[in-house]
């Protein structure tokens, strides 16, 4: 209990102390909601934790969650914070327009007239109200406004509007940056005030409390001046890691050749210099020619060992089809094309495991695609690591006796799998390996893969265990 | 941006400021801040509010989540038919709720979510979107096999016997197609 605040306890009561301590935890959390989403910090988390174990790179597949939470955590602390300074603003109020003699009022009207920077309240007049006073100081106004657009960043970001209108949750999340504009401003006019520590030297509150009316002057008896009041400096929430993101997303243009499949697919096959890409990465693409503001992410579905890159895309929406008409109508210059990354995701570590085991369900199918792709280079190259023994019973070759649908020896059999089948099928042909189970697709399916592994995985360390690995967007 | 549907948005934002418009008029009422009365207000504009956008419409293309338990809402805000049904009219009663609280500082925060919301509805109106109530579906047959087949065998009997057709995971029976399947789009 700091005596700088003494006299503003006095006129606040405990608000005070709640909007502080709300205050710095949403510097705090404004800080932290920014971490998980910067794409290029987690690829390279990923990148340098080659040595580290496998769970550390798993908890970076948490990301969304985390930003999620500490989304929430910034919604609740707003709230809190809303409803302390509401509480400040009022009891500042009634404090000024009292005039009762009481303690309140006499801080109020201290140093009110000069033009020193020495007062406590920073309601100057008896004749406002709180609503006034928000919209006329720098605090006031920039935290009305950074509230309403984390409140409309908080409602198009609801799962229902974020899965349906994804471009209305794109772009409205883009407040962000008026968002942390607002804060870094919102600190800075010092409306909240302690005691300076001159004054502290000459007047001590605990004592001099008691009796306001020997205050100042040239009274001996309690050696009390006027207290005098300077501005708390308020901390400016770390924005580095918004610069850094702005900063490190650095698209460049790719060449790109288009191949149209039936059933509306269109694979852009793309050319960029010094790009380099691991199995079931995706990437953002942009075309400037259907959308300068789009950024649409897809996974590469070409394998590390071509030299080229590909992806596959499905019309599914505005964007998707205009961008397969734009290709489609072979004017003589191809559209323009960026790419932004490419970013790393689970399943880069499909050969870090003894075992794989890979569910595609539906569009799933596509990072696996690359990851089958590069198995048959490293099967071409007679790449010495992999198991050339288990890779022979889904041999590449246009045989007779291949099946119809896939055109593979690999028979493909109809219906659902019943995954407790082919785990304790797993399981019994490793009994001492280390499976890794990869799956992309909806979250139905992730839930019973994770009841299957934890089902199936051993106790003992020397048996077989299975880890769960989820990728979606 | 082509086929977005606002209403669902401005359903939202109209909803979580329903919610802030009860919380400030908590607030100032149990503080007894000056001009509690605006408060008291806010607490009740805001609770109709709540009430009337937690049924979520119908969305004219694909499925729509329901809200937990808005069924017996649905059933009432339907009662009202083209009161309710009609954007215009929730835009401008939004409006008009939104004002009175605009006097309180603990409430004005509601004020100005609302007043968004009642903005955005009037966009959607202006784009001829309708509010539909949900309808219960009827229950749907319990699927043959636990509905993990998804294609009907493509030949009657007699089937070929069981050593030529495909090994299965599990009791599904495979099909050997003797004419090329072709793969349909999805």
């Amino acid at each position: 209990r700091d005596k700088k605040f003494y006299y503003t306890r006095v006129l606040l009561g405990s608000a005070l102390a709640w909007a502080r301590a709300s205050a710095k935890c949403l510097n705090f959390n404004s800080m932290l909601i920014l971490l998980p989403v910067c794409r290029n910090l987690l690829s390279f988390l990923r990148g340098t934790c080659l040595c580290c174990r496998r769970t550390m790179r798993k908890q970076l597949d948490r990301n969304l969650t985390f930003h999620k939470l500490v989304a929430y955590a910034i919604a609740l602390f707003t709230a809190v914070h809303i409803i302390a300074h509401l509480c400040n603003f009022e009891w500042y109020n009634d404090s000024q327009q009292a005039a009762d003699g009481s303690l309140s009022s006499i801080l109020s009207n201290l140093h009110q007239d000069e033009e020193s920077n020495k007062w406590l309240n920073p309601i100057h007049t008896n004749s406002t109200t709180p609503a006034y006073v928000t919209f006329t100081t720098i605090p006031g106004l920039t935290g009305v406004i950074i509230t309403l657009a984390l409140i409309l960043m908080v409602t198009s970001s609801m799962e229902f509007i974020r899965r349906s209108y994804f471009e209305v949750f794109w772009y409205t999340h883009h407040l962000f940056i008026i968002y942390f504009a607002g804060l870094v401003i919102h600190g800075i006019a010092g409306l909240v005030r302690g005691q300076t520590a001159e004054s502290l030297n000459k007047h001590n509150p605990e004592h001099c409390a008691q009796d306001p009316r020997y205050w100042g002057g040239n009274n001996t008896d309690s050696h009390c001046e006027e207290p005098e009041f300077g501005s708390i400096p308020a901390e400016v929430s770390p924005s580095i890691c918004s610069l850094c993101r702005v900063l490190l997303a650095t698209p460049r243009s790719a060449q790109a050749v288009a191949v149209v499949h039936p059933s509306k697919v269109l694979e852009l096959q793309m050319h960029k210099k010094g790009f380099s890409m691991e199995v079931g990465q995706y990437i953002f693409i942009n075309c400037p020619s259907v959308s300068h503001l789009e950024w649409h992410p897809f996974t590469l579905t070409s394998a590390p060992e071509e030299d080229f890159f590909s992806v596959h895309i499905r019309a599914a929406g505005d964007w998707t089809e205009n961008l397969i008409d734009t290709f489609q109508q072979q004017k003589p210059k191809t559209p323009r094309i960026e790419v932004d990354g490419p970013f790393g995701t689970a399943s880069e570590d499909v050969f870090q495991y003894e075992v794989a085991m890979l569910v595609g369900a539906g569009i799933g199918v596509t990072p696996f695609a690359s990851v089958l792709k590069s198995i048959w280079y490293k099967f071409q190259h007679a790449d010495q690591r992999l198991k050339t023994k288990k890779v022979g019973q889904a041999a590449f070759n246009f045989d007779n006796d291949t099946d119809v649908v896939t055109g593979l020896k690999q028979k493909t059999a109809f219906g659902r799998p019943m995954w407790s089948n082919e785990f304790s099928a797993v399981a019994t042909a490793h009994p001492r390996s280390v499976v890794g189970v990869f799956l992309c697709g909806p979250q139905a399916l992730a839930k019973s893969l994770q009841k299957c592994c934890h089902q199936y995985s051993s106790l003992d360390p020397r048996k077989v265990k299975f880890y769960f690995n989820k990728e979606n967007f | 941006m082509g086929r977005i549907e606002w209403a669902m948005w401005a359903n939202e934002q109209a909803l979580a400021s329903g919610l802030i418009l009860v919380t400030g008029g908590v607030v100032a009422v149990a503080a007894q801040f000056k001009g509690w009365p605006f408060a008291a207000y806010a607490i009740a504009a805001g609770v109709f509010v709540c009430l009337l956008e937690y049924p979520r419409g119908k969305r004219k293309k694909g499925s729509t989540m329901e809200r937990c338990g808005q069924k017996y809402l649905t059933a009432v805000v339907k009662v009202f038919g083209p009161i309710t049904r009609n954007y215009y009219v929730r835009a401008i009663l939004h409006a008009a709720l939104a004002v009175p609280a605009g006097f309180l500082l603990s409430t004005i925060l509601g004020t100005a979510c609302l007043g968004i919301a009642s903005a955005i509805y009037l966009l959607a109106a202006i784009r001829g979107e309708e509010w539909n109530p949900i309808e219960q579906k009827p229950q749907e047959r319990p699927q043959v096999g636990g509905g993990t087949i998804k294609q009907p065998p493509a030949m009657p009997p007699p089937r070929p016997p069981a050593d030529t057709r495909k090994k299965p995971p599990a009791e599904v029976a495979g099909q050997e197609n003797p004419i090329p399947v072709t793969i349909e789009a999805e």
